[in-house]
């Protein structure tokens, strides 16, 4: 089996980002970017997959700026065997994203697309479910368990009132979820190799897609903020404020 | 204009969710709702549907396909209806959440996920960033497809409408993955999303059996119980507990958290409760920047001292 696990380099996720003064963006200069949790766990299945002699090759595909060769490294120093790259100006919306991603799917042929839930920057939780969509596949999103069948994938997913079991003939999409694994950090000899290992640059304007933004952005502001209370010094206190001066209980 | 608004009707019954998502799209013009479902729990759900004020029409397609709320024959029945519709709309729920950006892509349409605000009926505000960013968006498309941030819109009331109802014949050969079985957790609480009041706990509470100190606590309040993401990684909790960016998104009046340090990712998901109170041993723990009430201490001897003292 195949294997394609689309990555998406994101803001690190113990930053705490800042809107611009201009209201325009986040500010980025000098920002730690590393790989989208969800899609290092997405990574690590791929891997397990093949460990478990399941899949027998995966590839890994990025679509942004030049830097996102750095994530798809990590992903190759992870054990991925090949990757591409789709150099585009910035990410685009996840619509463009999964019509690139379906023209390599067509170009690759893989059995399974595994995606991250979300990208933690834009908290889209979208890409998936579109490139399931446009490919006219069985999906099976926030996925806490996968594992091969006779026939397919049995598919744990989590869900509002606890978690399901599905069953998705292949080719199938997949979207991690947090509980899906923990992913392995690449060890530096790995790291070493997968400079070898090879990497494909297309330019994004070449697929012949129109990457024209459908949402434009108007403005970005970061919430009021919440200000910290009082420390009260006891239970007493606690539940004479929440009754007579939050009124809550 | 005319929305359509995808209700998560599958037991029968229609969550507050979906009357969340119903409260959004008032100012979307004309609305109709969708409930879906197996044979044997449509009947019930359409009429429950009926029921809320405000709504034009209900419309139903039942069938094993739609028993279990499968995203591709959900988007496939979205699809074939949006030619009636402006925006379609459903909470962000695991159904909404799954269906609606596959609906969008078949129908070339960028969806628009966890709407905090409908400013006019092709602006939206949404959180990006864990909820430390807001950002204004307007659409260009034709058709505008989102889901909904229940926390953010008070439902509108359960009873009080007579819509008439419209059985549909959907459209077949859809079914692409196939439900095999659920582990619910089963609960009498009030549903995370619902509940007026949430205690919730963290690392701080150490075990499965630690975390049940909770419990007298919630009952005494009428409180739903979550968690924190390591609450429910170290399995003291089921997954469907935890608050965060990557969890379930609440408001309540009331949201107590003990042993919970504060991470952004928890906070994305709790603060815009209205009252918070933070239980915690350590007096540099974030939470407390966020907390109306703070108090610092061992939860294991504040948790029973409050209950006690709840009477
Ligand atoms: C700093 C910043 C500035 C922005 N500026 C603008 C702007 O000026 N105008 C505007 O309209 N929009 C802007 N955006 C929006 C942004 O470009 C996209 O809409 C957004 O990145 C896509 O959503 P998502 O990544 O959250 O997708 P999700 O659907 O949450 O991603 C889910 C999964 O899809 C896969 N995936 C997603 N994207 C990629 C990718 N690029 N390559 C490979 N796999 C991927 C991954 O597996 C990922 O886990 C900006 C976003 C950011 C973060
Ligand atoms: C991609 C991604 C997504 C994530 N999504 C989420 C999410 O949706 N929700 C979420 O919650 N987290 C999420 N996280 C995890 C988040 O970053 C934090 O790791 C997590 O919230 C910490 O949980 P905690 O507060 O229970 O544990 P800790 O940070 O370890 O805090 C435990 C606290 O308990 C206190 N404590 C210990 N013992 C006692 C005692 N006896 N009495 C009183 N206080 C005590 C300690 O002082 C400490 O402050 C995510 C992380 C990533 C990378």
């Amino acid at each position: 089996m195949k294997i394609l696990v689309p990555i998406k380099r994101v803001v690190d996720y113990n930053v705490k980002v800042r809107v611009r003064r201009d209201g325009g963006g986040v500010e980025t200069a000098g920002v730690k970017m590393s790989m989208n949790p969800f899609d290092e766990i997405a990574v690590e299945e791929a891997l397990r997959l093949r460990e478990k002699g399941v899949a027998s090759e995966i590839l890994t595909v990025s679509i942004g700026v030049p830097q996102a060769a750095d994530t798809l490294r990590t992903a190759l120093a992870m054990g991925a065997d090949r990757a591409i790259l789709v150099q585009s100006e910035e990410s685009p919306e996840p619509l463009a994203v999964a019509k690139i991603l379906k023209i390599l799917v067509d170009r690759e042929k893989p059995d399974l697309v595994i995606l991250g839930k979300q990208a933690i920057d834009d908290d889209m939780n979208a890409t998936g479910q579109m490139l399931a969509g446009l490919l006219d596949w069985p999906q099976a999103t926030f996925a806490s368990r996968v594992e091969k069948t006779a026939d397919g994938l049995a598919v744990t997913r989590e869900v509002d009132g606890g978690s399901e079991t599905l069953a998705l003939a292949l080719p199938a999409i997949v979207t991690a979820d947090l509980r899906l694994n923990e992913p392995r950090y690449a060890a530096l000899p790995n790291i070493m190799k997968a400079r070898k290992k090879p990497l494909e640059t297309i330019a994004a304007t070449d697929l012949g897609i129109d990457l024209t933004r459908r949402l434009a952005i108007l403005s970005m502001a970061e919430p009021p903020a919440r200000k910290a209370g009082i420390k009260v010094g006891s239970v007493a206190e606690l539940v004479e404020k929440l009754r007579n001066e939050a009124k809550v209980i | 204009m005319t929305a359509l608004v995808l209700l998560d009707a599958e037991d029968g019954t229609i969550p507050q969710t979906s009357r969340s998502a119903i409260a959004a799209a008032a100012s979307l013009g004309d609305i109709d709702v969708l409930v879906t479902g197996g044979p044997d729990t449509i009947a019930a759900a359409a009429a429950s549907a009926a029921k809320i004020p405000g709504i034009r029409k209900v419309r139903t397609a039942s069938g094993e396909a739609f028993a279990h709320g499968l995203a591709e024959p959900l988007a496939a029945l979205l699809v074939a209806l949006a030619p009636d519709y402006d925006h379609i709309v459903a909470a962000a729920t695991a159904i909404g959440k799954s269906t609606l950006p596959r609906a969008a892509a078949l129908l070339d349409v960028q969806v628009i996920p966890d709407v905090m605000e409908i400013r006019d009926s092709q602006t939206f505000v949404r959180p990006v960033f864990a909820g430390n960013v807001l950002v204004t968006l307007r659409s260009s498309d034709a058709k505008k497809l989102l889901t909904i941030r229940t926390a953010s819109f008070d439902p509108v009331a359960a009873e009080g409408g007579a819509a008439p109802i419209e059985a549909l014949t959907p459209p077949d050969g859809q079914q692409k993955s196939r439900f095999v079985s659920a582990e619910h957790s089963s609960t009498e609480r009030p549903q995370l999303e619902a509940a007026r009041v949430i205690v919730s706990g963290g690392r701080g509470l150490q075990s499965a059996e630690g975390f049940k100190i909770l419990e007298p606590l919630a009952d005494r309040l009428g409180a739903a119980i979550g968690a924190s993401r390591v609450a429910v990684d170290s399995g003291f909790v089921p997954n469907d507990y935890q608050v965060g960016q990557t969890g379930k998104i609440v408001a309540p009046d009331l949201y107590i958290a003990c042993g919970i340090s504060g991470a952004i990712q928890h906070l994305a998901g709790m603060k815009d409760s209205k009252v918070i109170v933070a239980i915690n041993k350590d007096e540099e723990a974030p939470i407390f920047q966020v907390a109306d009430y703070g108090l610092v201490g061992d939860l294991f001897q504040i948790v029973p001292a409050l209950t006690a003292a709840l009477g």
